[in-house]
């Protein structure tokens, strides 16, 4: 009984720590926009990473991926879609970047 | 009956506590991250669009005059706290603490999407109101695409905690429930994963290309 209600302790602060850490990665992105203005790519490309980070953040402590050798099946799961997905969005933004360019049209 | 805490399959796990219902809820809870993962496929094709569309405003209004960052902030961390009190329903549950705590979580969670769906909606009809509508420009047709898509999953998942709310009263802490409620906390979990992409891609990126 003992062990089990330590157990929960110990996966209830599991969660805490998601929700203060991702708490904490939104404030400086949000600051980060505040403070600096959102116009650069340079604050865009921080932006960036701290919701990437974020992603990461949530994946462990919220959805329990890790990379223990019981829950590998999942992340290959994750890791396939991840890329498909890059194939899809680096694909398209790629060749329509390209076309917007050789039609003239404004750089994208 | 020293054995390691089993973790059989991705994602939450029940444990060797509810061994019965960890066991049902296997395969099913395999086949829900295929599901979730071709939805996320989906998501990613509508980012995709949204990034080549920046620019396609055809004159209408764009991302400075529409977006309320404000508004954007109070939903990013509605949706963070709800998280966080669905993975706590779903501990209450794992631990066996009494079903009013379980109801209560969700009760909470139930609050916190409804919350956000309001304040989203607001945003549409503040956008609305300024000119931005689907068929105005090319950007905001990918806009409305993409956004209230994640808008109606979050309605899905208000829908789907009612009903296993009712389900808990009516039917009580069976394996099948049990692993119902593992799968709509994964759920849950994935639709903020997708709003941290709408707010990096849709809304940030949107105010600095757009």
């Amino acid at each position: 009984m003992d062990k089990r209600s330590e157990m929960h302790r110990r996966e209830q602060r599991r969660y805490v720590i998601g929700y203060g850490g991702s708490l904490l990665l939104t404030l400086v992105m949000f600051g980060v926009a505040q403070v600096f203005g959102i116009e650069t790519t340079g604050v865009y490309l921080t932006i960036g990473l701290l919701g990437l980070a974020q992603l990461i953040f949530q994946l462990v402590y919220f959805l329990h991926i890790d990379r223990r050798r019981s829950s590998r099946e999942d992340l290959d799961l994750i890791l396939f879609s991840t890329l498909v997905l890059l194939i899809i969005i680096l694909g398209t933004v790629w060749i329509l970047g390209n076309l917007a360019v050789r039609m003239h049209m404004h750089a994208m | 009956m020293k054995r390691a805490p089993t973790h059989s399959y991705p994602g939450i796990n029940l444990g060797e506590r509810h061994a019965s219902a960890h066991k049902a809820s296997e395969v099913v809870t395999f086949g829900f991250w295929v599901f979730l993962m071709s939805d996320l496929v989906y998501f990613g094709l509508m980012f995709a669009i949204y990034i080549t569309m920046i620019d396609a405003q055809a004159g209408g209004p764009g991302p400075h005059e529409l977006f309320d960052l404000k508004s954007i902030f109070a939903q990013t961390m509605i949706l963070l706290t709800s998280s966080l009190t669905v993975g706590l329903a779903m501990l209450a549950l794992k631990y066996n603490l009494p079903r009013s705590k379980i109801i209560l979580w969700f009760g909470v969670t139930l609050f916190l999407g409804l919350s956000f769906l309001v304040l989203e909606i607001r945003d549409f009809m503040a956008m609305v109101e300024k000119g931005g509508i689907p068929q105005r420009s090319g950007f905001l047709s990918v806009f409305y695409g993409l956004v209230p898509l994640h808008g109606l999953h979050v309605a899905a998942g208000c829908v789907w905690l009612i009903v296993l709310g009712i389900q808990l009263r009516v039917m009580g802490m069976t394996d099948l429930v049990i692993s119902r409620v593992v799968r709509l906390a994964l759920f849950w979990h994935f639709l903020d994963l997708i709003w941290i992409g709408i707010i990096t891609i849709v809304y940030f990126g949107g105010l600095t290309y757009g």
